[in-house]
């Protein structure tokens, strides 16, 4: 992993230290009253709060993920140069889409 | 056995690569079912019906696991990495560990 990819895993995953934090707890908290789309969507939708939140989120999570399968398939299955650097491009460009699309659904 | 690969930190390790893998797998069917509100909070509660089922609930249940050990595993590796400190590593992987199962433990009980 070069120097720019390490800085980045790191900055991103003390990004999210908080984010998941309040994610877990969200969770605990939101799934006493079972899961439905009422109670996601009441929380969510017209928050910029959370919008900012969830948008911030995937980002971090997309990019980081990324970096990670990197060093994954880098070291498992031996996939290294252009390859390795396609695969993680591709994964993390799928992560924004979905995970942007996600929060556009429950926020707006 | 011996060797590096039975040492405990190893294993802290290597705990946290899969925990990340296995949600970097989860991530996008995460995003896709959220994404399904796009189309009405009526397809979205359609595929959370889903969640209501024991398997489904084991598995919510593991996931924050998962998430709940990255995150603990993750402050591991900063702290190492960026204070002046390598005394005790031993008690912070086992008590990473420890407060990850608090955690999934905490939302276990709500969710069954």
């Amino acid at each position: 992993m070069n120097a720019r990819l390490y800085y980045w895993q790191r900055m991103t995953a003390g990004l999210m230290v908080p984010l998941i934090a309040v994610h877990l707890v969200t969770m605990i908290y939101a799934i006493g009253n079972g899961l439905s789309a009422a109670e996601i969507l009441g929380r969510t939708q017209g928050s910029l709060i959370w919008g900012l939140f969830y948008g911030g989120f995937v980002v971090a999570a997309s990019v980081h993920a990324a970096i990670g399968v990197r060093t994954v398939i880098g070291e498992w299955f031996g996939l290294r140069g252009k390859v390795q650097n396609a695969f993680a491009v591709i994964f993390c460009v799928v992560l924004l889409g979905l995970g942007g699309r996600a929060v556009v659904a429950v926020v707006m | 056995m011996s060797g590096p690969r039975t040492h405990f930190l190893w294993r802290a390790a290597m705990l946290h690569r899969i925990s990340g893998v296995l949600l970097a797998i989860f991530l996008p069917l995460h995003f896709l079912m959220l994404g399904l509100a796009i189309r009405g909070a009526d397809a979205l509660d359609g595929a959370l019906a889903w969640t209501e089922t024991v398997p489904v609930k084991i598995a919510e249940f593991g996931l924050v696991f998962l998430l709940a050990v990255h995150l603990a595993g993750g402050l591991r590796i900063l702290v190492l990495e960026n204070f002046q400190w390598r005394d005790g590593q031993k008690t912070l992987a086992a008590a990473a560990i420890g407060v990850s199962f608090i955690v999934a433990m905490l939302f276990g009980l709500r969710v069954l």
